[in-house]
């Protein structure tokens, strides 16, 4: 059957409104996730800039309060969650032989839902009061007493989570019924892998959080006392159903970055990823664990010794599988045949940072010491280690690796290469000293500080512009390799394996009309 | 990666790595680059440095040996060296190694957390309580055995905060009532809050735990050395959160009772003061100096902030009847951040401060409450 008609398509707005083709919602997704970026990276800045120095300067407490959360949520329900499902979208079904996504009409609806519920969550700042200045976890009472701005956040993070669970029932369906001929589930590619994975974490952990902004949404309009003592219920609870939600959902954010990683660092060290199933399934036992251990975000909420002791062990039993990813990467790119080509660099800052942030993960998880670290700059850094060291470099490693296959062009490694380093410089230059500003007792989300933290503010404010800086020549990289440049190849890099490169540079609007067979 | 981008990736490890030995070596935090903790104060605090340092100790090592290999390969295994590539791509036995050996790390550090965490635990036996209570934006201090209480509430003043006046050294770190409390005693304390969650922490302590409104949280300290010891909220609690600090003041046995027969001798001044019938000039100015507390929402200017804290000025309630207005300053309003402040100001505060309002900010309802007025509602 012929294909042709299909060429056939809306152009302008249209096209994009009713697409169902999976390159083209993974397009809207990825831009989408790019002004989300922005967005959030505007409001770092603002952050960054109050903290220069002691003393109010710019913003007041309430605004600053409000930044810091809207911060929070944009970067990780606006960024970094769409950028891994707009990857999803391009890449999948190229990376299993399939002609598009199970489920192309959902498909359309699940990214349409994202625009607005952005647009709510920034209007938020508009209502009355403006935005909730409590932090992107809403603990409760802080969040039940909030101003209008609030109803603003829960309606946006229902839509959010629609959009999410929507996504990965999509994903699922895409991954476990149209491989192509002769791909079992243990020869998918480990981005594909990282993905189905991902995409049940995403299943069962995000109804939790609907269910979690629902009883506030009760507890603030209906009469409910879910999280409020004096009418029988608990603020601790909020905690405990939040992060439930909460800590699947750092791995669902970082699960495709390992996916990403291990694409990436067999190319360009020429060698087979080393140890592919113990990578399979060290990330299902990341993800199992990660169901049993959210209450470590909470050990100072006062729980039960032996509580506090069980999510202790628990916690520190993730350093093995997450251990057993790094060695693993590591050992692919001993004795290999390397090349640092831009995608590369990204992949290899990203398992350097990453790392730094999953070795103070285990100092975290130390009980007794977590008592001094939590809530301090020291958790600030430690997450910002793994969110943007692993995700968000990764995110990063990802567009570049693809990018020849999806424009049809060689971007300029030139510029690739200055974006990488001034960003991981940057980054370093933002997160490392708060590492000593929590340990030296800054507690985070203030708004001023005690004259003795003065210094490392400094240099992190300087890091962070340094930082935001630098995404513009990405921006204006994406921008060229768009427009022209040198003609990539069907395999683009040397060495790339997979069943993405067997299709032209750039991919056709329709690719695997026809499975091919693996073999 | 070329020549040039590994000079610029030398550039950025070198300083990053002299940091990272100096907090290795250097120890405890002191000036204005502070790299670790303050310096503990107590047995549990000197448990909690050694344990922290263990583990900063065994993720040193790691990094190293990780990082060690992989930096060796990226300079040896490079195509542009002429390194053809391996083809192994897997080994169980390795697996195995690297999947046991960070088992037994985990329990090298698992084995002390454990001990640490059940010593913390141990509330019993001790030789007099505290009760905390966080409110929006101070702390509330309840010597159970001594029948004092008190507020303690940032002294820094505004100007210092807004740039207008020169920054004094504890900047944000003191307050106008210290909580005093003597060394060598094991010393209990309830931890409660009034309106959201808050955390009281003192890092030298080695405590931090949340005050959750209707619940209580018990820790304990036992502190060594007199001396002043600073802290802050450390659960965020609304706007301002930054600016609720916390100032221990420890002192020995004989201060200790010196200072309680003060407070007890300034509690009785004030009952008897409270019998008085106080003219309207002197409940005016008290009402300026409480209204403090009420300006952190309502705005010093009694503003307010538009659509979410009401303005003072041509306030309903406050040109309304004086039992309504006395019943929302002492009862609170539920559901919002109006607090009730019927537990935290005494008769006197509470009649000067809503005669302050009905009698400020362009109100001018010439009423004059009496502190007697406040203790027939109590």
């Amino acid at each position: 059957m012929s294909t042709d008609h299909h060429e056939d398509r809306p152009q302008g707005l249209t096209r994009w409104l009713f697409t169902t083709n999976h390159k083209d919602i993974g397009t809207l997704y990825l831009w989408f996730s790019f002004t989300m970026a922005v967005v959030g990276g505007i409001m770092s800045l603002v952050i960054r800039s109050e903290l220069w120095e002691p003393g109010l300067q710019i913003v007041e407490p309430g605004f600053f309060n409000q930044m810091t959360t809207l911060h929070g949520l944009i970067m990780v329900f606006g960024f970094v969650m769409p950028a891994f499902v707009g990857l999803a979208n391009w890449q999948l079904p190229m990376m299993i032989g399939a002609p598009d996504m199970a489920l192309p009409r959902m498909n359309n609806w699940s990214f349409w839902l994202l625009p607005p519920a952005a647009t709510l969550l920034v209007l938020s700042l508009f209502a009355p009061g403006g935005a909730p200045g409590v932090g992107w976890t809403l603990y409760a009472p802080l969040s039940t007493r909030a101003g209008m701005g609030m109803d603003f956040v829960i309606l946006s993070i229902h839509m959010l989570g629609i959009s999410s669970i929507l996504g990965s029932i999509n994903i699922i369906a895409t991954i476990l019924n149209m491989r192509a001929p002769g791909m079992i589930l243990m020869k998918m590619p480990m981005f594909v892998w990282s993905w189905l994975i991902t995409a049940f974490l995403l299943l069962a952990a995000i109804p939790v959080l609907a269910g979690a902004v629902t009883m506030l949404l009760t507890d603030r309009h209906f009469g409910t006392s879910f999280f409020d003592a004096a009418g029988g219920g608990d603020p601790v609870l909020f905690q405990h159903i939040f992060w439930f939600f909460g800590h699947p959902e750092v791995y669902i954010l970082v699960l495709p970055a390992f996916g990403v990683f291990s694409q990436i660092i067999p190319t360009f060290a020429r060698k087979p990823l080393f140890g592919y199933t113990s990578m399979v399934f060290a990330t299902a036992t990341i993800a199992f664990l990660s169901f049993i251990v959210w209450a470590h975000h909470m050990y100072t909420v006062g729980m039960p010794m032996g509580g506090e002791l069980f999510f202790m062990y628990a916690t520190m039993l993730i350093a093995v599988p997450t251990g057993v990813k790094v060695f693993n990467w590591v050992s692919t790119m001993w004795q290999g045949s390397m090349t640092f080509e831009t995608p590369m660099l990204w992949a290899i800052g990203g398992v350097f940072t990453f790392t730094m942030g999953g070795i103070t993960g285990l100092m975290l998880s130390v009980t007794p010491a977590d008592f001094q670290y939590h809530d301090t700059y020291f958790v600030v850094a430690h997450f910002h280690y793994t969110i943007i060291g692993g995700s968000v470099l990764a995110i990063f490693a990802a567009v570049y690796y693809w990018l020849p296959k999806w424009t049809g062009h060689m971007f300029s490694e030139p510029l690739g290469k200055t974006h990488f380093w001034l960003t991981l410089i940057g980054f370093n230059l933002t997160f490392f000293p708060q590492h000593f500003l929590g340990l030296a007792g800054m507690p985070r989300r203030i708004p001023d500080y005690a004259l003795q933290f003065t210094g490392f503010n400094e240099v992190s404010t300087v890091g962070s512009f340094i930082t935001i800086v630098a995404q513009l020549i990405f921006f204006y990289l994406v921008f060229k390799c768009i427009r022209g440049g040198k003609k990539a190849t069907d395999q683009v890099w040397e060495d790339a394996e997979g069943l993405e490169w067997a299709v032209p540079s750039p991919a056709p609007y329709h690719t695997f009309a026809t499975p091919p067979q693996v073999k | 990666m070329s020549i040039s981008s590994l000079k610029s990736l030398r550039s950025v490890v070198v300083p990053m790595s002299a940091g990272w030995s100096l907090f290795l070596v250097g120890g405890l935090a002191h000036a204005d680059y502070a790299l670790n903790f303050q310096k503990p104060v107590t047995e549990i605090g000197r448990e909690v440095y050694d344990l922290h340092m263990l583990v900063v100790w065994i993720i040193t090592v790691i990094f190293v040996g990780v990082f060690g290999v992989m930096f060796y390969s990226l300079f040896k295994h490079r195509k542009s060296r002429g390194h053809k590539a391996a083809t192994f791509h897997e080994s169980t036995t390795v697996e195995v190694i690297w999947t046991v050996i960070p088992f037994i790390i985990l329990l090298v550090m698992a084995i002390p957390s454990t001990a640490t965490l059940i010593k913390m635990d141990n509330v019993s036996g001790s030789d007099m309580t505290v009760k905390i209570t966080g409110y929006q934006w101070k702390w509330k201090y309840d010597y159970m055995d001594h029948d004092i209480s008190f507020i303690s509430t940032l002294s820094t003043p505004q100007d210092q905060i807004k740039n207008k006046a020169e920054k004094s050294e504890n900047y944000l770190l003191e307050v106008d009532n210290e909580l005093v409390l003597p060394v060598g005693k094991k010393i209990r304390f309830l931890v409660t809050a009034a309106d959201v969650i808050h955390a009281w922490w003192v890092p030298q302590l080695a405590l931090k735990k949340d005050a959750i409104p209707g619940f209580i949280n018990e820790i304990w300290t036992k502190i060594d050395e007199p001396g002043t010891y600073r802290g802050q909220c450390a659960e965020l609690c609304g706007k301002d959160h930054g600016f609720m600090p916390i100032v221990v003041r420890a002192v020995n046995e004989k201060d200790f009772t010196t200072w309680v027969k003060e407070q007890k001798a300034i509690k009785l001044a004030a009952v008897a003061a409270a019998d008085k019938t106080w003219s309207k000039d002197e409940l005016m100015q008290k009402g300026k100096k409480v209204y403090a507390q009420c300006a952190a929402c309502h705005g010093a200017t009694g503003k307010g902030v538009p659509g979410v804290f009401p303005p003072m000025e041509g306030s309903k309630i406050v040109a309304g009847p004086v039992a309504e207005h006395l019943n929302i300053v002492m009862n609170g309003k539920p559901n919002t951040a109006m607090a009730a402040y019927a537990a935290q100001l005494n008769d006197i505060d509470i009649a000067a401060v809503v005669t302050y309002e009905r009698n400020a900010f362009g109100n001018d309802t010439g009423d004059v409450v009496q502190p007697a007025d406040v203790k027939v509602l109590r």
